[in-house]
């Protein structure tokens, strides 16, 4: 047996950093552009120091034209690049929403298949920092509405570190949403950690009894539920569904039937949302398996508040999930 | 005029394919051969036909929803262009796109964009991965003044300044942003001081006397091409014909129309020759005939193309993954 290859301590922000670094190393063609990327170091310090180490022309500045610079990575994306951009927040997406929608993800259908854009757009989204009602909603959920687009969603240290460039070689546009709880999450990082397929959902933690199916920054909580859940008899399997678009079915299914019960862990609205579609999924290729109604554990139906109290209120905590889970299994909190 | 003769022959023989093509095309309008929408050129065609001359095929063009003009001086077949309005397979985006979105990879032509402004911002991109590439290429993209109005337009000439890339913006200024005349939409109408604003050089230009749209744009092309920084020219033109197949007119006057009718390109220019004895009776008849004959090739060609089969309805949402 081999030894296990040693492993570093490290956090997701520097598997991030990583993942850069080596992206950039590796082929001339890429380059990262954003707000605050360069000198600043990143909103999230995760580009910190790749200034001093590429240079201005390959670790790019950018005004404050989400609209252009997203567009101007489609472009150079179409003109031979592999640029990597950077939105502070999903908030501020927003702002380039043209340009992702009606060029990035349309562009290749239109035009009858001629051209393709290898574009990453990275971006900050979620709750819990008390940012309040513009810089706390996690809408990546909308754009896995898109055709034309592939959404990933890195959970672990060891996606951080692995999805980035998977993604850069990918023929088609990647959004690449991260937690911004989840920079700070310490764990080990294995020496020779690489490229992760990001086609496939994984599971985190097997269990018989229910399935919880979540991603991104609610992939804490919800294991760490499946651990109270499983202090009390019931033994949860936790699936990270990794990437939004395309969902990978497959895994899900075979999940559920195997335990015959569901909730989905989203930090979305429930609304017309990805927990919604994952639903509508089950219902459609599961529905004899079910031994319950599919339950949800969703962010409150409002814009994120600031204090502290109502902020935890809106999104998805622990205790919420194992309620949901052990209603779904038929035992009584 | 101080061309050459076959030169002017050439513009004269550009602009005029255009205006009989795309007369062609309202006439198929009608016949229900062509739906959708249809923007027309008709009065502008001296600006795609004399600035397309400064590019190089690898040169990068983008354009708007009114392209088909610029489709056609780039050197997209008029049949590609024809069979792409009848939703044919054979049409340059596989009948994807329609009158407002014709693409072709072979001419380097990115488009057809129907998001006013939305091209703008990607010429940016085209121009910056050529100068990080240090190809001496130049991007144009061709807009109408009213996206002047989009705040993607001053976003993408800061970008374009800032860094110094090799674009070249081309404004169209046809005085009417679909029905709003431009001093009904912008409060500072003088179009050069708003690029200059941003830093980019500008130079308003005569967009319907064709010489002068292509000595400007050989001048401009070459000073972004030489690495002198973005640049935009003010084409001031007219569109002859309603802004698409569903506009009444109601917000211009029929006189106003027959006053810039008086400036026509084609009229204009082709009297100009005449005068200078670059022109006779039986060569602009030799002309008329030739370009019948291509546009009647290309409907030809357009009804002969086959429908994509609907089992290809979703290929090319995403490029197709190699196995590795």
């Amino acid at each position: 047996m081999n030894a296990a290859p040693a492993a570093t301590r490290t956090t997701y922000r520097e598997a991030l950093r990583m993942a850069l670094r080596e992206a950039l190393a590796r082929d001339p063609r890429v380059f990262l552009m954003g707000e605050d990327v360069g000198r600043y170091g990143g909103t999230y310090a995760v580009s910190k120091d790749l200034l001093e180490e590429f240079g201005e022309e390959r670790i790019r500045d950018t005004p404050l034209s989400e609209s252009a610079f997203v567009g101007a990575g489609i472009g150079a994306a179409l003109a031979g690049m592999r640029p990597i951009v950077e939105i502070m927040t999903v908030n501020f997406s927003l702002l380039a929403l043209d340009q992702i929608m009606n060029n990035a993800a349309t562009l290749r259908h239109m035009s009858g298949g001629q051209f393709s854009i290898p574009l990453v757009i990275r971006m900050a989204t979620g709750g819990g920092r008390q940012l309040a009602a513009q810089h706390s909603h996690s809408l990546e959920g909308w754009y896995a509405h898109i055709p034309g687009l592939r959404i990933v969603t890195p959970a672990t240290l060891e996606d951080a570190r692995g999805m980035l460039r998977t993604a850069l070689e990918d023929p088609d546009p990647v959004l690449m949403f991260e937690n911004a709880l989840l920079y700070n999450l310490e764990g080990e990082l294995a020496a020779d950690a690489g490229a992760v397929d990001i086609d496939r959902a994984a599971v985190r933690r097997g269990g018989s009894d229910v399935t919880l199916i979540t991603y991104g920054g609610s992939l804490g909580k919800t294991l760490q539920a499946a651990e109270t859940l499983a202090q009390e008899g019931i033994q949860a399997e936790v699936i990270d569904l990794r990437t939004l678009r395309p969902l990978d079915d497959a895994t899900i299914v075979a999940s559920v039937a195997k335990t015959h019960r569901a909730v989905i862990v989203d930090e979305g609205w429930k609304s017309g949302s990805l927990a919604a579609e994952i639903m509508a999924r089950l219902m459609e290729q599961a529905f004899y398996e079910l031994d319950a109604p599919v339950a949800r554990v969703c962010s409150a139906e409002v814009p994120v508040p600031y204090a502290k109290h109502l902020e935890d209120a809106a999104l998805p905590q622990v205790p919420a999930i194992v309620e949901a889970a052990k209603k779904v299994v038929g035992r009584r909190v | 005029m101080n061309i050459d003769r076959d030169l002017a022959l050439a513009l004269l023989r550009q602009m005029m394919r255009i205006r009989r093509f795309e007369e062609k095309c309202a006439e198929l309008y009608s016949a229900g051969k062509i739906r959708g929408f249809l923007h027309l050129y008709i009065g502008e065609e001296a600006i795609a036909a004399g600035a397309m001359r400064a590019f190089r095929p690898d040169d990068a063009i983008l354009a708007t929803y009114r392209e088909h003009g610029h489709a056609l001086a780039r050197g997209i077949s008029a049949g590609a262009i024809m069979a792409e309005m009848y939703g044919k397979a054979e049409g340059c985006s596989r009948g994807h796109g329609g009158s407002m979105h014709l693409f072709d990879a072979g001419t380097r032509f990115y488009g057809g964009n129907a998001i006013v402004g939305g091209a703008l911002p990607l010429t940016v991109g085209f121009a910056l991965a050529d100068k990080m590439q240090g190809k001496p290429r130049v991007t144009a993209c061709f807009f109408g003044e009213g996206a002047m109005a989009e705040g993607e337009f001053h976003e993408s000439m800061n970008l374009a300044a800032l860094w110094k890339v090799p674009a070249l913006f081309l404004c169209e200024n046809n005085l009417y942003a679909m029905g709003t005349a431009l001093e009904r939409s912008e409060a500072k109408t003088n179009l050069c001081a708003k690029a200059e604003s941003d830093g980019v050089r500008a130079e308003s230009v005569d967009g319907m006397d064709v010489v002068a749209v292509m000595e400007a744009t050989q001048r401009a092309a070459d000073s972004v091409r030489a690495g002198a920084g973005p640049m935009f020219l003010e084409f001031r033109t007219y569109r002859f014909r309603a802004h698409s197949m569903f506009d009444p007119e109601l917000y211009r006057s029929k006189a106003e129309v027959e006053h810039w009718k008086q400036h026509c390109p084609i009229a204009n220019f082709s009297a100009a020759l005449r005068k200078q004895g670059s022109l006779d009776d039986a060569a602009a008849a030799r002309l008329e005939q030739e370009i019948e004959a291509e546009i009647a090739g290309a409907v030809a060609f357009a009804e002969a193309g086959t429908l994509e089969p609907v089992e290809l309805l979703t290929r090319d949402v995403y490029t197709p993954r190699n196995a590795s």
